[in-house]
């Protein structure tokens, strides 16, 4: 049995339906990520497992029990707000031992507590500092100490590293999934950063106006999109308009001076998409033009305009030389490399 | 920006001379040394300070709009903060209405609330009473305790209470150890500036005090409208320090730039 | 973020119980209710009962002491006064509070906040006192202001400062005064910083900018604060009562006459809600011009 069950869950203000038909079963100690734009009703679903929220339509639960029912300050469950929200009234330790004070938690083993997991978060030593006078990052752990001293059965973020500059929140990513690789915590992580969300990760559940559009590992919703929009919203890609030949035998599937043997189960128009790194230059394939060619260090960027349109391709700084403005070159990729779905290009 | 010519800086200094010349004349009248009223020439003399003591009444009614002001922006606060968090974070039929009701005090003339409140209480029992001024400058003074804890409510970051709720505060405590603090500096305001608008008020005032319920400012006028004697300008004196004394508060906790800012309304 | 996205959090707290900013807002209302509007109607009611020297209040309906304003030419006068004084009140803060308000808005960040401080810290301090410096000020033809004004050679005679609508006027346009700015000083806060300089850069001169950038920009700002300050001074008590000593009328010191003096409070009530009427007529109403004539400006 799943830990954490959300099963067709519908939030609804006024008649306007923010989250539709949500369904998703966390396995205990799992770490999922929400991914999707601004406005996609992946924070709504987060707050609605906190209950700041209740769903129009649906049921929660946690190990089998309605977790709907349950007011929020019962629930037990560790947030991580985007503006940290912390006490500004407290300092750090008596931030962080507000939650155990709720619980009653005897002071001796309320201070120890406090310390360890300030000391985890590598706090040690700011105990007495107060929220206004510590960095970003500090407040960052701060709130990530405070959420996890109460061993919540389930830790909440929401968008946690978004107000973190660059390098920052890489670290704070790495340590992230350190902290909860150790404990062990089932977490559920609210973001619209692809990268934040496929680096740290078991599973991304990918968010567009409400509805779910893809669940999987970051390798599957990165490899094998189940829609042109998780395509388009993990990493760049491009889409082709593509045919089937059933004239030929076996039926072939060709786009412009491409083709492949055609996959079953497609007829008429279909979409061809495939990675800019996974497209390679051949003596036959795709005829393409070189519009721009950016050296990017540790690769090049490669901006085509080929008979299907725009391309980009994306190579690895190997040491070769490589193809020039202005020259005409064949792109191919293999058919493992590329996903087919029924229909012409958006 | 550009900066100001000299025709405006000799026309700003005209201005602040004006602006601050009424209340330092007050304030140095009360220092002559003379029995008449005049600009101390020859020295300064406490003479009419000690003569305050000389008049009972005067003490009598400073301790009365003490009292009268500290007590009535205390109590206009217990049904402000309750108030200001439900406006500044629900919204529900009739928000509005409530809003413009509550500030309403600012925009009835302190006349016309005197002769409504004379009516109200004399027929309650009430006349003359200092149950009767307290309530009646509970009512005036609630909008400003309103508005300036409406301002700190709805700066608030409710996700700190948020935070604070899924770690098992709720109800009371939630108030107590979360939602209070961070509001307080906006409560105090509200409070000073609410015990200024007390601690003023004549228009109104004058209507229901009664002897032995007289305030300062009543006491005063009354005064005035007899004789205008130094005896008055030292009262006076003390007045004005005791107002910057409460606006020196006021700026410590909150800034007095944002009180004001905040206002744009009040007594007479 | 998009306004569904914005908003989430902040509709958390109306989950819990639709009830509960009602539950919040009931003491204060009950309150409202009982002695505030409850207390206004009584007034508005007390305006139609009768008075007799002897027989005192007798609770009927009748018209008799709207009808003795409508009539008597003493109200008109006394109204017509009241009004007069507001408005040139309101005209002589706004002539000499927008500048003052521009003057300041230009100044480096610590003299502007001092100043600020000097000009609007008066709003707090007791209108007795305030009034009585002018008092002081005025004392008699040969006060202060007077002697000044004749060593300045502005002026040749002395003039009657005291019980006069003039000594009113200025001793009213100083306590109001700080309600302008304010006002002013408010619309310039909206003001982009940079539009002088765009100004000039398209070749206006200092007039014009005043005129034609400035000006039309903290309109809004002057009509506002003249809506505030006509308000007060047509209600003001306490500097026409001292200024203008017992013979001054105008309309709150006539309505304190007759409730503390003469003792006829139905008709100190019907002056009283005449003048309430009239001031929620006059606010609303200009409000509501302004907000049309000025829309894009408020937006």
């Amino acid at each position: 049995m799943a830990y954490l069950e959300l099963d067709r869950v519908a939030k609804q203000f006024g008649a306007q339906t923010v989250v539709d038909d949500f369904s998703l079963a966390v396995g205990k100690g799992e770490f999922i990520s929400f991914l999707g734009p601004s406005g996609c009703g992946k924070t709504t679903t987060l707050q609605m497992i906190a209950g700041f929220l209740d769903p129009t339509r649906g049921a929660i639960r946690l190990e089998g029990k309605d977790l709907t029912a349950i007011h929020p300050a019962k629930r037990g469950l560790g947030i991580v707000f985007q503006s940290y929200a912390l006490f500004p009234h407290m300092s750090a330790a008596e931030n962080v031992a507000f939650g155990l004070e709720m619980r009653n938690v005897p002071r001796a083993e309320r201070a120890e507590r406090v310390r360890a997991a300030l000391a985890m978060v590598g706090l040690a030593g700011y105990e007495d500092r107060h929220p206004r006078r510590m960095s970003g990052g500090q407040q960052q752990r701060v709130a990530l100490a405070r959420a996890l001293v109460i061993k919540p059965s389930v830790l909440l973020l929401d968008e946690p590293l978004s107000n973190l500059d660059a390098k920052l929140r890489e670290d704070m990513q790495i340590e992230l999934r350190q902290i909860q690789r150790t404990i062990g915590t089932t977490t559920i992580l609210v973001t619209h950063d692809q990268n934040e969300a496929m680096s740290l990760s078991d599973r991304i559940v990918v968010m567009s106006q409400g509805r779910i559009e893809q669940i999987g590992t970051p390798e599957e919703t990165y490899e094998r999109p189940a829609s042109a929009f998780v395509s388009q919203f993990l990493g760049k890609t491009n889409d082709f308009a593509a045919t089937i030949d059933r004239t030929s035998a076996p039926a072939r599937l060709v786009a412009g001076s491409w083709s492949a043997p055609a996959p079953a189960g497609f007829s008429g128009p279909v979409t061809v998409s495939v990675r800019p790194e996974r497209i390679g230059f051949g003596d036959a394939g795709l005829a393409a033009k070189i519009v721009t060619r950016i050296f990017q260090g540790n690769h090049w960027l490669f901006q085509c305009e080929s008979e299907c349109g725009p391309a980009i391709v994306i190579r690895q700084n190997d040491g070769q030389t490589q193809p020039a403005e202005g020259e005409t070159v064949r792109l191919a990729w293999r058919p493992e490399d590329m996903s087919v779905r029924a229909g012409a290009p958006a | 920006m550009r900066r100001n010519g000299p025709l405006a800086l000799i026309f700003h200094v005209i201005f602040v001379i004006i602006m601050v010349a009424p209340i330092l004349v007050v304030c140095l009248v009360a220092f002559t040394p003379e029995g008449y009223l005049s600009l101390p020439t020859n020295g300064f003399s406490l003479r009419w300070f000690r003569t305050i003591a000389n008049y009972p009444e005067f003490i009598h009614a400073f301790w009365v709009s003490l009292g009268l002001g500290a007590l009535s922006s205390f109590v206009a606060l217990m049904f402000a903060v309750p108030a200001a968090l439900s406006i500044a974070r629900y919204r529900f039929r009739g928000r509005d209405a409530l809003a413009a009701l509550f500030l309403s005090p600012l925009m009835i003339p302190h006349v016309v609330l005197g002769i409504a409140f004379l009516r109200f209480f004399t027929s309650a029992g009430l006349g003359g009473s200092f149950a009767a001024l307290i309530i009646a400058h509970v009512i005036i003074v609630f909008p400003f305790a309103l508005r300036l804890t409406l301002a700190a409510a709805t700066g608030m970051d409710l996700s700190v209470e948020m935070a604070a709720v899924s770690l098992g505060a709720g109800g009371w405590t939630l108030f107590r150890r979360v939602t209070l603090p961070l509001i307080l500096p906006g409560v105090i305001s509200g409070w000073a500036l609410a015990f200024i608008q007390s601690f003023d008020d004549l228009t109104m005032t004058v209507f229901l005090a009664a002897p032995g319920t007289e305030t300062l400012p009543v006491r005063m006028f009354l005064y005035i409208q007899d004789n205008i004697d130094p005896l008055v300008t030292s009262v006076s004196a003390c007045v004005i320090a005791i107002t910057m004394t409460a606006l020196i508060l006021l700026d410590r906790f909150y800034g007095l730039d944002r009180v004001l800012a905040g206002k744009g309304d009040t007594g007479r | 973020m998009t306004a569904v996205a914005d908003t989430a959090p902040q509709s958390a707290a109306r989950e819990r119980g639709p009830r509960t900013p009602w539950a919040l807002t009931a003491p204060a209302l009950l309150l409202f209710v009982g002695v505030l509007l409850i207390p206004l109607a009584m007034t508005v009611m007390l305006s139609f009962h009768d008075w007799g020297q002897y027989k005192g209040i007798e609770p009927v309906f009748i018209l008799k002491n709207w009808h003795e304003i409508a009539t008597d030419p003493y109200y008109a006068e006394m109204f017509w006064r009241t009004f007069r004084i507001a408005i040139l009140t309101t005209l002589l803060t706004a002539v000499l509070g927008a500048p003052e308000a521009y003057i300041l808005n230009r100044m480096s960040g610590r003299w502007k906040s001092f100043f600020l401080l000097v000009i609007l810290g008066p709003l707090l301090i007791s209108v007795v006192a305030r009034t009585l410096g002018w008092a002081l000020l005025f004392g008699g033809n040969n006060g202060l202001v007077n002697k000044l004004l004749m060593s300045l050679g502005v002026i040749r005679a002395p003039i009657p400062f005291m019980f006069t609508e003039t000594g009113m006027v200025v001793a009213l346009a100083h306590v109001m005064m700080p309600f302008m700015v304010l006002s002013v000083w408010a619309a310039l806060q909206r003001l982009d910083p940079q539009i002088e300089n765009a100004a000039m850069s398209l070749g206006a001169g200092p007039v014009t900018i005043i005129r034609r950038i400035i000006m039309p920009q903290i309109m809004p700002g002057v009509l506002s604060g003249a809506i505030i300050v006509f308000s007060l001074s047509a209600s003001a008590f306490a500097t026409p009562a001292i200024i203008g000593g017992r013979r001054l009328k105008v309309a709150a010191t006539l309505a304190y006459d007759e409730f503390l003096n003469t003792l006829n409070w139905p008709l100190g009530a019907a002056v009283a809600t005449l003048l309430l009427v009239a001031l929620i007529l006059i606010v609303v109403g200009s409000n509501a011009l302004i907000e049309r004539r000025y829309a894009e400006v408020f937006r």
